[in-house]
């Protein structure tokens, strides 16, 4: 599950970052730094990737995940750290979403 | 013909309805919602039965708006519910409904709305207020308050979205012959048509006409502004 999400969200980033010109690593993965110290994106360029993160889980897993609320904001270590720690944290929520 | 992408609340009745058929006749494609079924039937026009303050259902919305549509142009936050009550006769109850429809739901969908408008880096986000807050009119404490707050939104939410290529406006009609004002006693209106400073009923297109100048793309400059119509 989190490596198909590592690659959607991979996907996400290079896509942002053509549209956006922003300069992104030959490949992308797990280990990519998105946002903070050595990041990739500033924060408005987070909040779209967000948003693409969330209509391409809406679009794949036909379910609503908030990466971006309180949860999201409130957690000890950033889930925007990485490309690997988003799709952690996304995969987790999708879990709950199906729990629940 | 224009064939933006239009999305507009509350269009059952009122000014919502005659939006609708406005952008209809300029070409737009319109996407309308209300509680209740509409009559509004168009080949260009698609209606959702939706509460604005129910964020599932908004949600929904806006994945068939984002699945059949692929974009959105313009979001007219329309749909909005009053109370005229003193505010030592108002139940809570009404308090939290009139905030759920005013401020919630424009809040719910200028989110999803922005989410959608800032891939193309395009979008017209249009409020509704109203007069009433200007003039702090007594009777409708909880109603004034809701508009109060969608007048604060909109000029945060302007600044929050400038990047994308989005503008947030408001628009505050006077008292116009709609549903809304029905029940409002005679001399109530007549009271408040006294305080403005062209002093008449609003129609529906002075309202339109404004709404005209925030969605026209050369309106790309205009942001977090709010048109209070009558000279108020």
């Amino acid at each position: 599950m989190t490596d198909e999400l590592v690659q959607m969200i991979s996907a996400a980033t290079r896509e942002l970052a053509t549209e956006q010109g922003i300069e992104v690593p030959q490949s992308l993965d797990a280990n990519t730094r998105l946002f903070g110290e050595g990041g990739l994106l500033d924060s408005m360029a987070l909040v779209s990737l967000v948003i693409a993160v969330e209509q391409a889980l809406e679009d794949k897993y036909s379910v609503a995940v908030a990466l971006a609320d309180e949860k999201a904001l409130s957690q000890r270590s950033s889930p925007y750290r990485s490309i690997g720690t988003l799709a952690a944290y996304a995969a987790q929520e999708l879990a709950a979403r199906k729990a629940g | 013909m224009d064939h933006s992408v239009t999305l507009i609340t509350g269009t059952r009745k009122g000014i919502g309805l005659h939006l609708a058929e406005h952008y209809l006749a300029r070409g737009h494609r319109v996407i309308g919602c209300s509680r209740q079924p509409a009559d509004l039937r168009h080949d260009r026009y698609r209606h959702f039965e939706v509460d604005v303050a129910d964020e599932a259902g908004v949600k929904n919305l806006f994945a068939a708006v984002r699945k059949d549509y692929g974009r959105l142009d313009n979001l007219i936050n329309n749909a909005g519910i009053a109370s005229m009550n003193h505010s030592l006769l108002t139940p809570v109850e009404t308090v939290r409904r009139v905030m759920d429809t005013n401020l919630t739901g424009a809040f719910l969908f200028a989110r999803e709305a922005a989410k959608l408008m800032q891939k193309g880096k395009y979008g017209r986000i249009v409020n509704f207020t109203t007069v009433a807050v200007a003039l702090n009119l007594e009777g409708e404490a909880a109603y004034v308050a809701s508009k109060a707050a969608v007048e604060a939104l909109t000029r945060v939410m302007a600044r929050e979205l400038a990047t994308f290529g989005i503008t947030v406006n408001a628009v505050g009609p006077v008292p116009i012959e709609t549903d809304l004002i029905r029940a409002v006693p005679k001399d109530k209106i007549a009271n408040l048509v006294a305080r403005q400073a062209i002093k008449r009923l609003g129609t529906l297109p002075d309202v339109a006409n404004v709404v005209d100048f925030f969605l026209q793309p050369d309106s790309g400059f205009v942001s977090g502004q709010v048109i209070y119509l009558g000279g108020v």
